[in-house]
């Protein structure tokens, strides 16, 4: 039997005072990807049948590397953002969300380093 | 983790059916049925009606059964003309008032159901105390602290009413909260639309004067930003307002003040 009054269960813990950040910054990874993957489509179709040297050469160019890994950056940011709210929604359970929050952040933050790395490898000619 | 089925005592049964004594116009009525003294699933008994003695709405078809058929249906209703709220349900598969749903608006069978998601004390009657206070939780009330006049009224202009008045035609139905997948997920700690919608009232209150308070109490991962403008609340309101508008606009204004 719950002895407690309904509006301290409405009530809760309270406000956690955040979650603007998290939602405009969810915006703002949105429109930045808009032209950063239509930049990236576009290059990948002009680089179509080009040999391994080419493209090296295109992904070296400081450019090409710069705009690649803020692709790279923002893909995996803005993704992380959008499956923790996923997350949060539909998985209850505090151990199992807790876990698997961790699981994703840490995944995209591996992704996204492995991916910087080796644009940066390949533009420093490592 | 998400659940794909009903849990085993909800799952729902095919109850009794009442046969009508004929007439040209028949509709059957499939109707929710759950009695918690009896022990037994929730059930959908059937209840057939002539149209030509009947009220039009389906507020009327379910005071005849109770009246004339079976007197043991339970449902909330009061005023009948959609201004109280109280005989908010499911028929036909979304969240309206009884008092306001046309029977020929449906074709076929009209199914009617308690609002979804919500624990139900009988047959079509939803528990709806969490939801109640929820809306306590939002201090639905003019916070000032300036005092009032003491020869008249706080005054706004015409303007500044406008602003309130969508908002405060909200009847408190709660068909549009429980018509939203994130309440029914996150319901405990997610406000809902309805409630929302309230609080948006409030902050945009020219004479009140608590709307920096009102935000920071939203200001929550789960209070506000649980709506995802799933816009299944403005589809369902009987009254034909829009929560998720005023859900987007508490959002910017969340925005506004930190730009």
């Amino acid at each position: 039997m719950d002895l407690r009054t309904p509006i301290k269960n409405a009530r809760g813990l309270g406000s956690a005072k955040n979650g603007v950040t998290h939602w405009w910054l969810q915006r703002v990874t949105a429109v930045a990807l808009v032209p950063l993957v239509i930049w990236f489509a576009f290059s990948l179709a002009s680089n179509a049948g080009g040999n391994h040297a080419e493209v090296t050469a295109w992904i070296a160019s400081p450019l090409t590397a710069g705009l690649f890994i803020l692709l790279i950056g923002t893909v995996f940011f803005h993704a992380q953002l959008g499956l923790q709210v996923v997350i949060e929604d539909y998985v209850h359970g505090k151990v199992a969300q807790l876990a698997c929050l961790l699981a994703v952040k840490f995944l995209a933050f591996i992704l996204a380093v492995t991916g910087i790395l080796a644009v940066l490898r390949i533009a420093l000619g490592g | 983790m998400a659940k794909f089925r009903l849990p085993a005592n909800s799952r729902i049964g095919e109850g009794r059916t009442w046969r009508g004594d004929g007439g040209a116009n028949l509709k059957r009525f499939r109707v929710y049925r759950w009695n918690p003294d009896d022990g037994g699933n929730p059930q959908v008994d059937t209840y057939e009606l002539d149209m030509d003695d009947c009220g039009p709405m389906v507020l009327d078809a379910l005071i005849k059964i109770k009246n004339e058929i079976d007197p043991t249906l339970t449902f909330r209703r009061s005023c009948r003309e959609g201004i109280c709220g109280s005989c908010a349900m499911n028929i036909d598969g979304t969240n309206t008032l009884a008092c306001t749903k046309g029977c020929d608006e449906v074709a076929g069978d009209i199914r009617v159901y308690p609002l979804p998601h919500m624990p139900v004390v009988k047959d079509l009657v939803p528990d709806l105390t969490h939801f109640y206070a929820q809306y306590a939780s939002i201090r639905p009330w003019m916070r000032t602290q300036t005092p009032a006049p003491p020869d008249r009224e706080r005054l706004q202009s015409p303007d500044d009413q406008a602003m309130i008045d969508q908002p405060s035609a909200c009847i408190l139905c709660a068909c549009c909260s429980t018509a939203c997948p994130s309440y029914w997920w996150n319901g405990d700690r997610y406000l809902g639309p309805a409630i929302l919608l309230q609080a948006y009232r409030w902050i945009v209150d020219s004479r009140d004067e608590a709307t920096g308070e009102r935000l920071d109490d939203l200001e929550d991962p789960f209070k506000l930003y649980r709506c995802h403008t799933i816009f299944n609340c403005t589809k369902t309101c009987p009254k034909g307002l829009n929560p998720a508008k005023a859900i987007a606009e508490i959002k910017k204004l969340m925005l506004e003040r930190r730009l």
